[in-house]
This record gives structure tokens, C-alpha cells and sequence, in this order.
């Protein structure tokens, strides 16, 4: 069963009052060298279809038309998690490009 | 003449835009998120709230709410259509109105009386104001401050289609001073402030005459009125 995750992240160009509030935290507590914070979203999904090319394009059309809106948020990355896959224990890392075809990474502004 | 206020999961305001409608003289009609029935009404508004708990992004989900395909149909035939905060939100998630609405720059949710400039009184919803006019309207968000491409602002503003700009300070950080705009057809408005808390005296916003006395969101509801009588006769 393939799990597809989807990432969307605020336009770069619009100001990100969570991101802000958040550095503002880290300048507090002593992290002050970082400087710049973002916060993004991030859509595990799973299905019991095939990890072929029409799922792919489903995902790729629920990411622009319902997990973004492409007038404030850009999809940052479409990849798959799969359990097939041996990742070491506890890094919680996805595997792009795990599933044959269906996964494209980084390719900021899918529309 | 009836006009119908759609009330959604995590909608707040959609009691007070029916009682703003009975005020300013029409029939309120209740309508359900999850019906394909507009039930014959001429005018539509979608009230603000916090549906479905702004998951996702504001107004998203409702956005794709059963109702929203019998309300895009009387969009696009030029039924009037306000979109009031939430349902602002919605409009601009359906692609009925063009932009977006991001949290305020400050971080901070804010509530105040908020001042006005009508900049367009040709809408279905403005056209009982004097040109120009400032009013006094309730403001009540955390994610009001639109935002739209430098194309498409220019695109706005060129067309005359910002109905409300933001007067004294900008409340949330909004392009251009940018409390409201229109579509091409002038049929579908949508803003942040809520004109359906300025509808009766004494529960109003505060005015220079008197406290709780601003009743300029009546004016909003008695436009789409004659709007309608004039599509009639």
C-alpha cells in the first residue's frame, strides 16, 4: 500500500507570520543564529491502488487543487513512503523515489 | 425578496446575517452546507466563522462544500454573492474572487471598529452608498491580510474592482490598504469586516454620534435589494 507524501510551503515571497513567531523563539532562547524560519505543511496519504502512473497524477492534482492553494502556497515535493524500504531505526525518513516512477522531488511550483 | 445565508460547519455569524437581513427589509433564508438546494433564493451570503475549524487553510473545506456547486452556478449568472470574513475565505477558495488571505502580518488575531472607504458603489451590495463614503464596520480576523500577484493587484485596482480599503491604521498587513473586492460582474463581493454586526442601533459599532449607534451594514443587504427590484422591473 503506497503512502504518498506531499509537502507545501508558503510562497517564498509572502511574509510568514508562523515562521517569524517561531525565530523570535529561537533569538529568545539563545538559538539567535538562526535566523530564518518557515513553517510548511506536510500530507502523508495513503492508498490501496497501484503506485502507477494514474495514482501518481491523482496525487499530483489533490496536491495543486485541494492541499494547496496556488495563489499563497507552493507544492514543494511529491514523494513515497515505503515499508519495504529498510531505513535505520528512528530517523523517520521518507525514501523519494522508493516506488518505480512516482516519486519527483523538489519540483517547486507543480501545477 | 429572500435572501439566504448558508450556514456551515464552525459558521458564527450566520444568526446575525439573517437577522441583518429581516432588518434591512428582506426575507433571511436559512440554508445547509450540505444541500444541492438554494431554495429560489436572489441573493446569497456566505457568513463568517471558523468552518470547519479553518483546517487546512481558511474557508478550504467549506469551499468544497455539496452547496458551493449551486452557488457557483448563481455566481456566475450574476446572482449577488457576499462573502463576509470566513466566507470571504471560501469565495477566494472557490476562485469565485481572485487572491488570498494569509494570516495578519502581526501575528495577532484583532477586533475593532474598523473604518472603511467604499471605493466602488457600482456592486450589488454597494450601490446604496454615496461614492466614496466612509463607514464604520466591525473587523474581526486572524487571517485577513490579502494578498494577490503584483499582475493580478494591478488587474484589481486598473478594473476599480477594490469595493473597501482599510482607513487610519492597516489591521492586518492587506496589499494596498485591501479590505474588499469584486468580481468582473460586480455581482460577487467579498471583505473581511462584517457588516451584519452594524445593522441595529445600540449594538453597532462605536461612531463619533454615539456609542453602539453605526448601522452602515444595513446599507450592504438594502443594495442587494434594489439591485434586485431593478433586475426585476
Amino acid at each position: 500500500m503506497p503512502t504518498f507524501v506531499v509537502e507545501v510551503m508558503p510562497k517564498a515571497e509572502l511574509l510568514d507570520p508562523q515562521g517569524k513567531a517561531v525565530a523570535g523563539v529561537l533569538a529568545r532562547t539563545g538559538k539567535g543564529q538562526f535566523t530564518d524560519v518557515r513553517v510548511g505543511k506536510r500530507f502523508e496519504i495513503s492508498t490501496d491502488a497501484a503506485a502507477d502512473d494514474a495514482t501518481l497524477a491523482a496525487i499530483h492534482e489533490i496536491a495543486r487543487d485541494v492541499l494547496s492553494n496556488q495563489v499563497i502556497e507552493d507544492v514543494v515535493s511529491i514523494t513515497t513512503l515505503s515499508p519495504s524500504i529498510a531505513e535505520p531505526a528512528g530517523t523517520g525518513k521518507a525514501t523519494p523515489g522508493a516506488a518505480p516512477g512516482a516519486a519527483t522531488q523538489g519540483d517547486r511550483g507543480i501545477a | 425578496m429572500r435572501i439566504g445565508v448558508v450556514t456551515f460547519p464552525g459558521s458564527l455569524d450566520d444568526r446575525d446575517a439573517l437577522r441583518g437581513i429581516r432588518l434591512a427589509g428582506a426575507e433571511p433564508v436559512a440554508l445547509w452546507h450540505g444541500d444541492h438546494d438554494l431554495q429560489g433564493v436572489d441573493a446569497i451570503v456566505l457568513p463568517g466563522g471558523f468552518s470547519y475549524g479553518d483546517y487546512l487553510r481558511c474557508g478550504a473545506i467549506a469551499s468544497f462544500s455539496p452547496i458551493m456547486a449551486e452557488v457557483t452556478e448563481a455566481a456566475n449568472r450574476g446572482v449577488p454573492v457576499l462573502g463576509i470574513c470566513n466566507g470571504f475565505q471560501m469565495l477566494t477558495e472557490a476562485r469565485l474572487l481572485p487572491g488570498g488571505l494569509i494570516r495578519n502580518d502581526h501575528g495577532a488575531f484583532v477586533c475593532r471598529d474598523q473604518r472603511l472607504r467604499v471605493e466602488n458603489v457600482s456592486t450589488s451590495w454597494t450601490n446604496g452608498f454615496q461614492a466614496s463614503a466612509e463607514i464604520i464596520i466591525p473587523l474581526k480576523n486572524g487571517e485577513g491580510s490579502f494578498i494577490a500577484s503584483a499582475e493580478e493587484l494591478k488587474r484589481l485596482e486598473g478594473e476599480g474592482r477594490v469595493v473597501f480599503r482599510y482607513l487610519g491604521l492597516n489591521p492586518n498587513g492587506s496589499l494596498n490598504d485591501i479590505a474588499g473586492i469584486t468580481n468582473a460582474g460586480g455581482n460577487v463581493v467579498g471583505l473581511m469586516p462584517h457588516p451584519e454586526h452594524a445593522t441595529e442601533p445600540g449594538f453597532g459599532p462605536d461612531t463619533p454620534a454615539a456609542m453602539s449607534s453605526g448601522v452602515d451594514g444595513l446599507t450592504f443587504f438594502t443594495s442587494a435589494m434594489a439591485t434586485l427590484t431593478a433586475a426585476a422591473g
